[in-house]
């Protein structure tokens, strides 16, 4: 009997054992974040959540120039970026373990986080005159807006070869027939007419994304039909045309060979050095290229994705990241004197001094250098010609999560255009269900 | 002996309290979560409205269709192949611990590293494969870019996976055999073919029932080789249960990709316990 109570004591003493170890691994890192915050003479530390694929260049300066300033420090964490990267700011904002500082897309992918829990309101800040109303409109839910612009605009649309176009004799296409038509002179001398890079499948998106500067233009109330369940991308000609593109671009033979096998990063190789003419992509891009091939960045043009009616070409825009302050952080006053240093006008020349804008600023009184990237020069002729609308994912909170799966589809041809508008159809449905818009 | 039993116990109670905390409960909670709209906050109960929408996704029928050709193939492969081997490295061969840690050793590198080697080897002009059978005239085939070919594709990279697993269970049966069977068949005159049929396999039964039970299972809810090499795609062509629920989980659908896990968890089970049976009546005691 004895044997056995002492017997027992050991798996129970190994059990406790294990239960200590579980216990000790979450303990360490509490104690770290204890040190820092609790001693008032050492600096604040801030967190800092942001995607991989992002350029932080900029955002290091200002956080430098911050430290010596205010002695405030920031702590870059990185996370993937994509519906992964979704998932993970996601999960840590209902574990209650988000960053004080996070920098998250601005749009429907932002309203599906919650914001009005998870996020402070900023529309008391001073600083927030500094913002653009369009800016404001992707952060803002019910009365509160929750962030600032984290980088300059973009735009999506079809970004060229400028070398390419001038060897070639080619004209910036105004309708998509001249568009079909250069890409058949550009196959003729041997050149990749448009790259298709399907291995990161959401590059495919593009094309149709960046078409909805076409549907606006006509039909401005789409976005908020779509958003009421009353219309659909099937069965509205001028949104189906966006899929349609795909496929036109599959039907001429203008891609290149072996889609799916290449990669974001061999488009912007075949780009920058001319074997390929044509990339349907974001102007961020421009910052990649900057890095990899940085004497050629300039060979870049960009214009938007042209339609039917040659007095009608202008460009769809996507409204900048935000940087949002979470509401549960102890640290939230140093976080809104981060932000608010980053929207001024210091903040802006160190941002500006250690990055290259993609497009205009989304703050007021932030003027474009002159040096500015040609296909961002390019861009901002469609914005002062008022010629642009911002993609439909800023204009409505729904954007289905297979859409890159779908675009691939209808791209390489495996599906028609109008089995692939309506499956994107039955995939906002389903979102709409689950965030529970009124009318679904 | 009452003492001894309940020491018995005693020892299992560490395990069996992990079991029950990071498995058992789980469980038995997704079953509640999958009748709810979860935002992991906060829940709704919404009846099967999520099952309804789980069989409505488009591509889940190419899903049911690519799972079971991977699981079937992937374990039909493993067992055949692996028996094959085990004859081999049970017999008198000289290099044959050299040949079975070879064969092993696929066992130990990460899956995710195995499909992202795999699609760089894959790759339609550049991959070392496609290169290999260019040298000896053969152009060969997109491997993962074409959406007919890329299921099978990656069940091949499975089954080079997953085979050294196979093959060390089966070598373990064969080797389990008393040798006098062999001698009583020599005596009558049988050769080693007759050997094979009428001893090895009969009794390497268990070894065997156990692989294909591990494959089968293990096939069913293959994700991860899935995702690194294709991601599902292209499209959804290569999609599989695991990978649509993941998808849904990604999209922030909580509460409709745990129906979709407790679905396929009855999927496996309907499918693998009348085979487990089926098998386990089968089995010649040694």
């Amino acid at each position: 009997m004895k044997l056995f109570s002492r017997k027992a004591l050991i798996a129970i003493f190994a059990a406790l054992l294990l239960l200590l170890l579980a216990a000790c691994g979450s303990g360490d890192s509490d104690s770290d974040s204890n040190e820092t915050s609790g001693d008032s003479e050492d600096p604040i530390t801030l967190s800092f959540l942001i995607d991989n694929q992002t350029v932080t260049d900029g955002l290091e300066a200002v956080a430098e120039d911050i430290e010596e300033k205010f002695n405030i420090q920031t702590e870059f964490e990185l996370r993937p970026g994509g519906t992964e990267g979704d998932n993970i700011v996601k999960t840590r904002l209902a574990t209650d373990e988000m960053t004080d500082i996070m920098w998250y897309n601005s749009g429907s992918l932002f309203q599906a986080l919650n914001p009005e829990e998870h996020f402070l309101d900023l529309s008391g800040e001073a600083f927030m005159d500094r913002v653009t109303d369009d800016f404001k409109e992707a952060v803002t839910v019910g009365e509160g807006v929750y962030g600032v612009p984290g980088e300059s605009t973009f735009a999506g649309g079809w970004m060229y070869n400028v070398k390419v176009y001038e060897e070639l004799g080619l004209e910036v296409p105004t309708t998509w027939d001249e568009l079909l038509a250069n890409n058949d002179k550009i196959k003729e001398a041997g050149k990749v007419p448009v790259i298709a890079s399907f291995k990161d499948t959401w590059t495919s998106q593009v094309i149709l994304l960046g078409d909805y500067y076409n549907v606006h233009s006509v039909d401005p109330e789409f976005a908020d039909k779509f958003t009421n369940n009353e219309a659909k991308f099937a069965s509205t000609p001028i949104a189906l045309a966006g899929f349609e593109k795909l496929q036109d671009l599959q039907d001429h033979g203008h891609y290149n060979d072996e889609e799916t096998a290449t990669s974001y990063e061999d488009a912007i190789e075949m780009l920058a050095t001319g074997e390929a003419a044509h990339y349907p992509m974001l102007t961020t891009t421009l910052q990649a290229i900057n890095d990899r091939f940085p004497d050629q960045v300039n060979d870049i043009g960009f214009f938007g994705q042209p339609s039917d009616d040659p007095d009608n070409h202008g460009a769809t825009i996507w409204i900048p990241a935000t940087l949002a302050v979470n509401a549960n952080s102890e640290n939230a006053d140093a976080a809104k004197q981060w932000l608010e240093y980053f929207v001024s006008e210091e903040g802006q020349e160190t941002y500006m001094a250690n990055m290259k804008a993609y497009g205009p600023y989304a703050l007021h009184d932030v003027e474009l250098p002159d040096d500015a990237y040609t296909a961002v020069k390019d861009m901002m002729e469609y914005q002062d010609a008022g010629k642009t609308a911002p993609a439909l994912e800023f204009l409505s909170p729904l954007k289905g999560p297979n859409l890159e799966q779908i675009t691939v589809e209808v791209g390489l041809g495996m599906v028609p255009p109008e089995e692939g508008a309506d499956k994107y159809d039955r995939d906002v449905e389903r979102q709409a269900k689950q965030l529970q818009i009124e009318g679904w | 002996m009452k003492s001894n039993k309940i020491y018995s116990y005693w020892l299992l109670l560490p395990a069996l309290l992990i079991y029950a905390l990071l498995f058992l409960y789980p469980t038995v909670v997704s079953f509640f979560f999958g009748f709810t709209r979860w935002t992991l906050t906060e829940w709704e109960w919404i009846g099967f409205e999520n099952f309804r929408m789980f069989f409505e996704e488009p591509s889940l029928m190419i899903g049911f269709k690519n799972t079971f050709i991977f699981a079937f193939l992937t374990a039909g492969l493993k067992v055949v192949v692996g028996i094959f081997l085990a004859v081999i490295l049970t017999s008198k061969l000289k290099t044959k611990r050299f040949v079975r840690s070879t064969i092993f050793f696929p066992v130990l590198v990460s899956t995710i590293a195995v499909g992202i080697t795999f699609s760089v080897l894959m790759h339609p002009s550049e991959g070392l494969i496609n290169v290999v059978l260019g040298m000896i005239g053969i152009d060969g085939p997109d491997w993962l870019g074409n959406p007919n070919l890329a299921i099978y594709s990656v069940a091949l990279v499975d089954v080079w996976k997953g085979l050294g697993i196979a093959t060390v269970i089966l070598i373990a049966g064969m080797m389990s055999i008393p040798n006098d069977y062999y001698e009583a068949i020599q005596i009558d005159g049988g050769n080693k073919w007759n050997a094979f049929v009428h001893i090895t396999l009969p009794l390497s039964r268990p070894a065997i029932n156990t692989v294909v039970m591990l494959a089968l299972i293990g096939g069913l809810r293959t994700f991860d080789l899935v995702w690194a090499m294709t991601g599902g795609g292209p499209g959804f062509s290569s999609d599989l249960i695991a990978s649509i629920i993941y998808k849904q989980y990604q999209a922030g659908f909580y509460g409709l990709s745990t129906a979709g896990n407790v679905l396929l968890f009855l999927i496996v089970a309907i499918i693998v316990y009348p085979i487990f049976r089926f098998l386990n009546r089968k089995e010649v005691d040694l």
